[in-house]
């Protein structure tokens, strides 16, 4: 038998969702679901794991947060000793106050723009991308539900019976 | 409906005879020292239940669901806001009277050319910082808070016994109204009685300086009485999303709040000019720990604590960081009205510790009162069932 992908297609979030959750009641694994809107709680329907990002974006902060202070260091300290407000300290911790806002900034900056760039790659979002969405209707109104299996008939009914309005299957070499 | 426990009582009860002990030997022993540790004590829970309107107003005038299963928590605590508020015209008048000297300004000859104590820049203030104005105005506006929250619980109530969506509406356009004048007099609030003790200097933020140390402990406070009714098996809808967008609030205004020190801060230590900087010449010189520790632990504590989506979810978290802020904030508060005062000869002892607990049991006593009022979910608020549903 040939692996078969099989497309559900389905007119409402709703009983796409409760599609989902019914097909992964009987331990089919769902290789996508394609929305042309974020889904609420799909991604827990799906089993998916939380976002990492989250993370990465405070990594991020604090490599920005530490350039900050080594860029104001140098610049204003180190390479060419800046006379601060007034107050010729000559000295990081004294002169600290003014080279917060530049801290700050850099953190976000930072955090933001590397943040965005590893959303990118890790949806690998890259200039010329083709779309992975088998349908174009999935851009519109309609949502799509990605099952690879060697059972397609099962499938196909258990699908049409939670509600998809019609199901596609192509063989996969 | 909720109904105070013996242990509640006997808790609240114990922490007003403390205070009141506190008061009774404060106002023999050092009455001096007593007047800005009353008003310290008094303003921060004042501050606390005067949010907790402006945050019921907001839910209005933003159409908001998700604080719905603990609007009646919020509702009990603006119950404190009129006995602070008489308090704090108490304040005021003893201040007239010479029997405190909080407000400098208000000392007798200091806007009269012929006296010795005649003080020119003070002098030149006296169309804003006159005695009569300033009273005027404080009664503006504790009665327009209380009257507001007075009449959204009205509404709220109202609406349990009705339904329908006409207390609604009603809610909504007096929300925006009161909105639109907590805009303007809480930052004039902060101007007469805070920034006014220290006379000569002025700082364009300071109202918003104020109101997000008070946006901070209003949200914790609710926070904290949303959590421990919770755990004593009260607000069966309250679950970890409501108390997670609360997380996130007290998270904001920290930030918030270190935005507004910061700001104030830098640009009045990088321009040095003599006026200005000898607010925090007096606070460095004088009160050097207290000002680290305000710093830094309303900052580093709920930025690290609460930055993760696990923490805020968690109770516990939030208990924890609801004290170290409230402490924190506290010391603020203290930071912000003793120095003008008190100059170099501060304390922190039984007078202040003692009153803040008097405070706490007062504050305690009213809000558990006002909680028993009405029942702890508004079950015909419009949105109620997607309050419920509320998932994050």
């Amino acid at each position: 038998m040939s692996k078969k992908v099989i497309y559900g297609i389905f007119d409402d979030e709703e009983v796409l969702l409760n599609s989902v959750k019914e097909v992964r009641s009987k331990d089919i694994s769902i290789k996508e679901v394609y929305s042309p809107f974020p889904i609420h709680g799909l991604d827990h329907a799906l089993g998916l794991k939380r976002t990492r990002l989250a993370i990465a974006a405070f990594i991020y902060g604090c490599i920005g947060c530490a350039t900050a202070i080594w860029l104001t260091y140098y610049i204003m300290i180190l390479d060419w000793p800046m006379n601060i407000g007034g107050k010729p300290s000559f000295a990081y911790y004294l002169s600290m106050p003014a080279f917060v806002p530049v801290i700050f900034e850099m953190t976000v900056l930072f955090s933001a723009h590397l943040m965005v760039i590893t959303y990118l790659f890790k949806c690998k979002l890259f200039p010329g991308q083709k779309t992975s969405s088998p349908d174009p209707r999935t851009t519109d109104d309609k949502f799509l539900m990605e099952i690879e299996s060697d059972d397609d008939k099962t499938i196909s009914t258990l699908l049409k019976k939670t509600g998809a309005t019609e199901i596609n299957v192509k063989e996969i070499a | 409906m909720y109904t105070v426990t013996k242990n509640t009582k006997l808790i609240s009860y114990v922490l007003m005879a403390i205070g009141l002990v506190a008061i009774v030997f404060g106002f023999t022993n050092d009455a001096h020292r007593a007047w800005p540790s009353l008003m310290v004590n008094n303003y921060f829970f004042l501050g606390i239940s005067a949010f907790a309107i402006f945050f019921i107003a907001l839910q209005y005038v933003s159409e908001a669901a998700w604080a719905i299963p603990f609007k009646r928590v919020a509702e009990g605590i603006t119950s404190y806001f009129l006995v602070g508020g008489i308090i704090m015209l108490f304040i005021i008048v003893a201040g007239k009277l010479h029997w405190n000297h909080i407000w400098h300004w208000m000392a007798d000859g200091i806007m009269d050319p012929n006296d010795e104590h005649y003080d020119p820049i003070i002098a030149g203030k006296e169309a804003y910082l006159n005695f009569p104005f300033f009273f005027i105005r404080a009664a503006a506006y504790i009665f327009g808070w209380w009257y507001a929250a007075k009449r959204l619980i009205a509404l709220s109530r109202q609406e349990d016994t009705e339904g329908g969506l006409s207390s609604y509406k009603r809610s909504i356009t007096l929300s925006a109204i009161f909105i639109v004048f907590f805009g303007y007099s809480s930052s004039m609030m902060a101007w007469d009685w805070i920034m006014s003790i220290d006379t000569h200097w002025f700082s364009t933020l300071f109202g918003w300086f104020v109101f997000s140390s008070m946006g901070v402990t209003g949200f914790t406070m609710i926070a904290m009485v949303a959590i421990v009714l919770k755990r004593k098996g009260y607000l069966e809808y309250v679950n970890e999303n409501h108390i997670h967008d609360l997380g996130k609030w007290i998270f904001a205004f920290s930030i918030l709040w270190t935005y507004m020190w910061f700001s104030q801060f830098m640009l009045i230590w990088y321009s040095n000019i003599p006026e200005e900087v000898t607010y925090y010449m007096a606070r460095w010189d004088n009160y050097n720990a207290l000002f680290w520790i305000t710093s830094v632990i309303n900052f580093i504590f709920p930025l690290l604590i609460l930055m993760s989506r696990d923490s805020k979810r968690n109770f516990g978290y939030i208990m924890t960081v609801g004290v170290i802020v409230l402490i924190g904030h506290w010391c603020n508060v203290f930071l912000m009205i003793e120095p003008g005062v008190m100059k170099d000869h501060w304390h922190i002892g039984f007078t202040e510790i003692g009153m803040f607990a008097g405070f706490l049991g007062l504050f305690l006593f009213i809000v558990n009162k006002a909680l028993t009022k009405a029942p702890l979910f508004v079950k015909n608020h419009p949105f109620a069932d997607e309050s419920i549903h509320h998932h994050i």
